[in-house]
């Protein structure tokens, strides 16, 4: 059960200090000289501490904050968190004000302070920002919440200090779905699953007893849509995360698949395969009309909108193998938009706009790439044996996707895996997902 | 001392070895163990049949789903049996390999399945009785990763459905 109204933000100081701070992180290159910094752990009184036991059954959720903080900044590859033994100076007092020689000395060049306590069923955290170099604070807020948000209250901090030092939004107060799976190659077990951004939190929202695929959040609300094949009959259907609830997506006499929200959350577009030939529909949620996008005897499908609404990106096959194209939303103007060599699929719309993200297979290799929406600047990020279906981190920085290894004769040593790789092609890494995984998506920020 | 002459006749050997490893190469794919002719699965295997003499698949090769001349015949089985078993309804499930997106993969299976079952009703099976299920690539039949495997995957399999 997610209760996004359930955590309130009372910023009651900011007193940045923009103008005079010395550090700062470009994010738009590969970043090979991560920023190092302190992540004190927050500070928490006896009394917080008995009430932290009663209440989270953990000792001192001011430093297993602090932990989730220094984890989200080391894995996004732009921080380098210093080791906590290395600190001279203890959380309360740094809090108060740093001395800024002793962080200096152990080649810090930002600290991150803070203080919780947990008192009548409410956990309230404060936390600062402050710039050794400069000697100054940078940033400073508070907020309360439930207890049982500690996590949660990890990822904001960690959002608001990557939005200070990089200039743009976070991603970490995030989650991800995705499909888990068990069991041999031919008879794979696979069900919906839901983790935060960091890999915790995993909770299974079917039971496996129908093959589930390509589930994809909405960007404005707790929706996902998702392909199952309940009954045998492949269909998109409409989950809200939330309530539990889901329905059908339309009346459709044949599979549809391939589904994804328009980036306004009010339409659903998929794929509809009648008589072998599949083509590109939308669906209003509203008033649940029914539009047929594509009319060709070729494959359409992987649509995917741009993020003002106007142009969508699919997957056809229409020059005899599957390339990339842009048309107008309501159909018009179809332009295929990759030219080189090898098979395209899978294209996604950043959500900045600028970019196109999709597969390619060439010459027995698969890669996730980018190209700009005219199909210029193709960029390939990582090669492998076999990778596919990325999306996008809600500020378009990160592409996770989903990456399966080889088997041999007898089927073994087949794994699929949640991969992750910065737009700059630098700091790919795995995903931990309690099992095999595969199919992510990435959802909006669920703060802001 | 004619340097550049052992280097050229050396160059040459390279050359020459780097041909005929590609021509083996060539070779093993298009005949492994005798069970594939271009990239489409001939083997019997992982066939059933849904009575004497009647297969119950048919192969496709990478990417297409246009059927061969052996896959026109195994239909041709089926839509006699088909026709002598009036009471009967089948579900034609099509598959795809591994080794493409899982959408794409999903239209694709769609499409085999319904080149098996255009056949059938040109051979004068109501279409009525034959339905079609897509599974993509989620179903495989053998679980390697090689060329053999993967054309075995490439499948319409005609399942009775009562």
């Amino acid at each position: 059960m997610i209760r996004i109204v359930n955590l309130f933000f009372i910023i009651f100081f900011l007193l940045s200090a923009k103008a005079y701070s010395l550090i700062e992180i470009d994010i738009t290159r590969g970043n090979l000289d991560p920023l190092p910094i302190a992540v004190s752990p927050l500070f928490q009184d006896d009394s917080s501490k008995r009430n932290s036991i009663n209440e989270l059954k953990i000792e001192n959720v001011g430093s297993e904050i602090s932990l989730v903080v220094e984890n989200n900044l080391k894995i996004s590859g732009l921080f380098n968190p210093l080791n906590k033994e290395a600190f001279l100076q203890k959380p309360d007092i740094a809090h108060l004000k740093p001395r800024f020689e002793d962080w200096a000395l152990i080649k810090a060049q930002a600290l991150i302070t803070g203080k919780v306590t947990i008192e009548d069923k409410k956990l309230k955290v404060e936390f600062r920002l402050w710039d050794i170099l400069a000697g100054r604070e940078m940033m400073a807020l508070a907020f309360t919440t439930v207890p049982s948000n500690w996590r949660r209250v990890g990822h904001i901090i960690s959002d608001k200090v990557y939005e200070r030092l990089t200039g743009e939004k976070g991603y970490f107060d995030t989650r991800i779905i995705y499909v888990s799976e068990e069991g041999p190659k031919t008879a794979r077990v696979k069900k919906l699953a839901i983790m935060d951004q960091d890999g915790f939190n995993t909770k299974y929202l079917t039971l496996g007893n129908e093959l589930v695929l390509t589930p994809r959040f909405n960007p404005t609300s707790q929706m996902v849509t998702y392909l199952s094949y309940f009954k045998n009959l492949p269909r998109v259907y409409l989950l809200d995360i939330e309530t539990g609830t889901q329905e059908v997506v339309g009346d459709f006499p044949g599979m549809t698949f391939a589904p994804r929200f328009s980036p306004d959350g009010k339409k659903i577009i998929m794929s509809f395969a009648k008589d072998g030939n599949s083509d590109i529909y939308t669906m209003d949620l509203e008033n649940r009309i029914v539009e047929r996008i594509t009319n060709h005897p070729s494959i359409d499908t992987s649509p995917s909108y741009s993020p003002d609404n106007k142009f969508i990106t699919f997957n056809s096959d229409r020059s005899g193998f599957q390339q990339i194209y842009v048309m107008k939303s309501d159909g018009s103007n179809v332009k295929r938009i990759s030219f080189g060599k090898g098979l395209y699929g899978t294209p996604v719309w950043s959500p900045r706009g600028d970019l196109i993200a999709f597969t390619k297979l060439h010459k027995g290799k698969f890669y996730i790439g980018v190209m700009r929406t005219d199909g210029s600047g193709e960029r390939l990020l990582t090669e492998n044996y076999y990778q596919e279906a990325p999306s996008w981190s809600p500020n378009g920085r990160v592409l996770i996707f989903y990456r399966e290894t080889k088997s041999n004769d007898k089927g073994e040593g087949f794994s699929a895996k949640l991969w992750s790789i910065d737009l700059t092609g630098y700091n790919e890494r795995q995903v931990q997902t309690e099992t095999d995984a595969s199919d992510p998506s990435w959802s909006s920020l669920l703060s802001n | 001392m004619n340097f550049s002459k052992s280097f050229r006749n050396t160059f040459l050997v390279i050359l020459l070895s780097l041909i005929v490893s590609a021509c083996a190469t060539k070779k093993t794919t298009t005949t492994v163990e005798g069970q594939m002719q271009g990239d489409v699965y001939t083997g019997t295997d992982t066939v059933k049949y849904l009575a004497d003499g009647v297969p119950d698949r048919v192969f496709f090769a990478t990417n297409e789903s246009i059927l061969t001349t052996k896959s026109r015949d195994t239909l041709r089985k089926q839509a006699n049996w088909l026709r002598e078993n009036s009471s009967i309804n089948v579900v034609v499930e099509g598959h795809a390999d591994e080794r493409g997106t899982r959408e794409y993969n999903l239209a694709l299976g769609e499409r085999r399945a319904n080149a098996a079952k255009d056949y059938l009703i040109t051979y004068g099976i109501s279409a009525d009785r034959i339905s079609v299920i897509s599974y993509g690539k989620e179903r495989p039949v053998d679980s390697g990763s090689n060329p053999l495997s993967w054309s075995k995957n490439r499948r319409s399999v005609t399942v009775k459905a009562n």
